[in-house]
């Protein structure tokens, strides 16, 4: 399988770089109070981070439509607990 | 493509079955042992769960709890429940039967990952393992593991899910394992809609089993944090909520329901056309709607809720998704009817296990939507209607369709045929007792009988003995039953490779199969249900 062109080596040590810079941006969000906002911003940065992971790491970038297929389904999933839950402790 | 009765493969002798040792079966990369383990084993545990189920039964002979008393009482139904459904009903079609016949009706000479395939079985034997470690302070929440008792109960709550997390966890290493062998390892010329039904439900099966382990996983662990260091997810006076528990414990528990029915709709999907002599009717709609069965089974755990003080919303919503999951079921009832008409139908033990499946799951499927409406839900909730429902689709459909399985695969596993008038006979039982046991609990249950009580109103007693008396007839039945099994095992006549003259690929293999399946990998050139014609 392909995985991607390019120097793996550099790829590899921007993406750890990135991760790191996000980590930072992280724990320096959290000085800011955002009210609500902060979990959203905490969340959209680790998702973030976990799409590097996805994609680089476990050479995600690089495989077939159906591995994408079988790595972006469970998202559905996990949309719908949340959905369900909190269509249950957001209006009860 | 060769006709029946012509096996590919010929015989030699013990197949798969000829290495001895201990070491061999331990270590073995045959998905053929794999699963003759997994079988002993959730057979063992079956027999086990029996017997406390026996035990409950006795003791509600009395209106009072005369015999081992309430708190004795709740163990036992913990352990049947979580015996039952944990070491049994989960893992016996899926890695039992499921593991030995995959491969073999793909064309495949093994599983994609034969090691993680007997890694699971390891960590299966280790779950229990904990399982039984947890016996030291028996628990005593019922299999569901509600909070806040369960977050306080001084049982061994924490051991046995731990226990749990280890099972769920070899669960999904066999369902990832059967996934990645229906899509890789198909025989040349079997097409996605050349495949038996029971390969399709299967894969469907593998999906949840992958999808909705890991919550069940996470919530034990969150559970787990709480007993152990007191993190609040699910105590309210720390800002946890016990509602919540439910959503996840259903959000996986719901979805497993299908992980135990849809593989038993898979055998019956092989059992119905063979012994009828006619091509499956309506293959596409069976395959697809196991596929919609899966997911659509992950939209409606809200259903066990309804009286938890959901929001009206979400109580709304879930009881509708409700009534539309039934569907893809009733479409799969239809079309094995449709299969019966006009078929040339013989009865043999698994033909008819196979259509005490269709009828007792009617039954307990039809009882479902009763209770996904949310008036009569507010009735029936914990209730023996619920009791008798869920024993109606587990037992009278999942159990029944292993027992199915069991009796089809058995000439092919071992080699030797069943004594059929024996068979026969422990069906006429367990048919009876069966419906004797359990359709008095509908009644008692409409009648206000709540379940998970050692002591009752003595205006159910009779209900209550009748009951009880056909517990012992269903025991009776599964003891013929087992008996015919190990007869057969030890000298049962000795089977032809393809005694039903079915038409699927396992069939072409020997009995017992050789280690390597198939000498030569098979070609398939048409769907395997072309019954009735000149060729079958
Ligand atoms: C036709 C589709 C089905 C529908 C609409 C349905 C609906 C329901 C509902 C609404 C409940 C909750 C009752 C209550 O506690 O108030 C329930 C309980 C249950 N159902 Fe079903 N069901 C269906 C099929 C199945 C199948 C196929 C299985 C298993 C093979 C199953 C197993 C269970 C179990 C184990 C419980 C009770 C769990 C407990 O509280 O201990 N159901 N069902
Ligand atoms: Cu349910």
């Amino acid at each position: 399988m392909a995985h991607g062109t390019g120097n793996p080596r550099r790829t590899g040590i921007a993406v750890f770089v990135a991760l790191l810079l996000l980590t930072a941006v992280t724990v320096l969000v959290s000085y800011v109070d955002l009210g609500l906002w902060n979990v959203v911003v905490a969340l959209l940065i680790a998702s973030a981070k976990a799409s590097l992971v996805a994609l680089f790491f476990m050479h995600l970038k690089g495989e077939s439509r159906l591995v994408w297929g079988f790595a972006l389904f469970p998202i559905v999933f996990l949309s719908l607990i949340l959905i369900g839950t909190l269509a249950d402790t957001m209006l009860r | 493509m060769t006709g029946i009765g012509q096996p590919e493969t010929e015989g030699n002798g013990r197949g798969y079955l000829a290495e001895r040792g201990w070491r061999s079966w331990a270590f073995t990369l045959d998905h053929k042992r794999v699963g003759a383990m997994y079988l002993w084993t959730t057979i063992f545990f079956f027999l086990v769960g029996g017997v406390f189920a026996l035990l409950l039964r006795l003791e509600l002979l009395s209106p009072q709890a005369k015999y081992f008393g309430n708190h004795a009482y709740n163990v036992f139904f913990t352990l049947h429940g979580s015996m039952m459904i944990f070491l049994f009903i989960i893992p016996a079609i899926p890695s039992g039967l499921g593991n030995f016949f995959i491969p073999l009706q793909l064309g495949a000479r093994d599983v994609a990952f034969p090691r993680l395939n007997i890694a699971s079985y390891w960590v299966f034997a280790a779950g229990f393992l904990v399982v039984i470690g947890s016996l030291v302070a028996p628990m005593d929440t019922g299999w569901t593991f509600y909070t806040p008792y369960s977050a306080k109960s001084a049982a061994a709550v924490t051991t046995l899910s731990l226990g749990i997390f280890l099972l769920g966890m070899s669960s999904i290493l066999t369902g990832l394992n059967f996934i990645v062998t229906i899509h890789k390892l198909r025989a040349p010329g079997m097409t996605w809609h050349r495949m038996p039904l029971f390969l399709w439900s299967m894969y469907a099966t593998s999906i949840i089993q992958v999808i909705a382990t890991p919550v069940v996983g996470v919530t034990f662990l969150l559970l787990a944090a709480e007993r152990v260091f007191g993190v609040g997810f699910f105590d309210p006076s720390k800002g946890g909520d016990p509602v919540l528990f439910q959503h996840f414990f259903w959000f996986y528990s719901h979805p497993v329901v299908y992980v135990m029915i849809l593989p038993a709709m898979g055998i019956v999907s092989e059992v119905i056309p063979v012994f009828s002599r006619k091509p499956i009717f309506g293959y596409k709609a069976i395959a697809y709607s196991s596929m919609a069965i899966a997911l659509g089974g992950f939209l409606v755990w809200g259903h066990h809720m309804f009286t938890s003080g959901m929001s009206p919303l979400a109580n709304a919503i879930f009881s509708l998704m409700t009534f539309f999951v039934a569907v893809p079921t009733a479409v799969k009832v239809f079309n094995w009817t449709a299969t019966l008409y006009r078929g040339s139908i013989t009865f043999e033990a698994p033909m008819l296990y196979a259509l005490t499946f269709i009828f007792l799951f009617i039954v307990g499927g039809l009882t479902g939507p009763f209770l996904g409406a949310l008036a009569t839900n507010v009735q029936l909730h914990d209730t023996y209607f619920v009791v008798a429902h869920f024993h109606y689709t587990m037992m009278g459909g999942t159990v029944m369709g292993f027992f199915a399985g069991l009796h089809y695969w058995f000439p092919k596993m071992t080699g030797r045929m069943l004594n059929e008038k024996v068979a026969r006979a422990a069906w006429a039982l367990i048919f009876v007792g069966f419906n004797v046991t359990f359709f008095t609990m509908f009644i008692v249950g409409v009648r206000g009988m709540p379940r998970r009580y050692a002591e009752y109103l003595p205006k159910f007693q009779l209900e209550n003995v009748i009951s009880t008396a056909g517990s012992a007839v269903l025991a009776l039945g599964i003891l013929v039953m087992c008996w015919n099994l190990l007869q057969g095992l030890r000298k049962g006549a000795p089977a032809s490779a393809n005694p039903w003259r079915a038409l699927s690929l396992e069939w072409r293999a020997a009995s017992p199969p050789a280690t390597e399946n198939f000498d030569e990998v098979p070609v398939v050139t048409e769907w395997p249900y072309g019954y009735g014609t000149p060729k079958a």
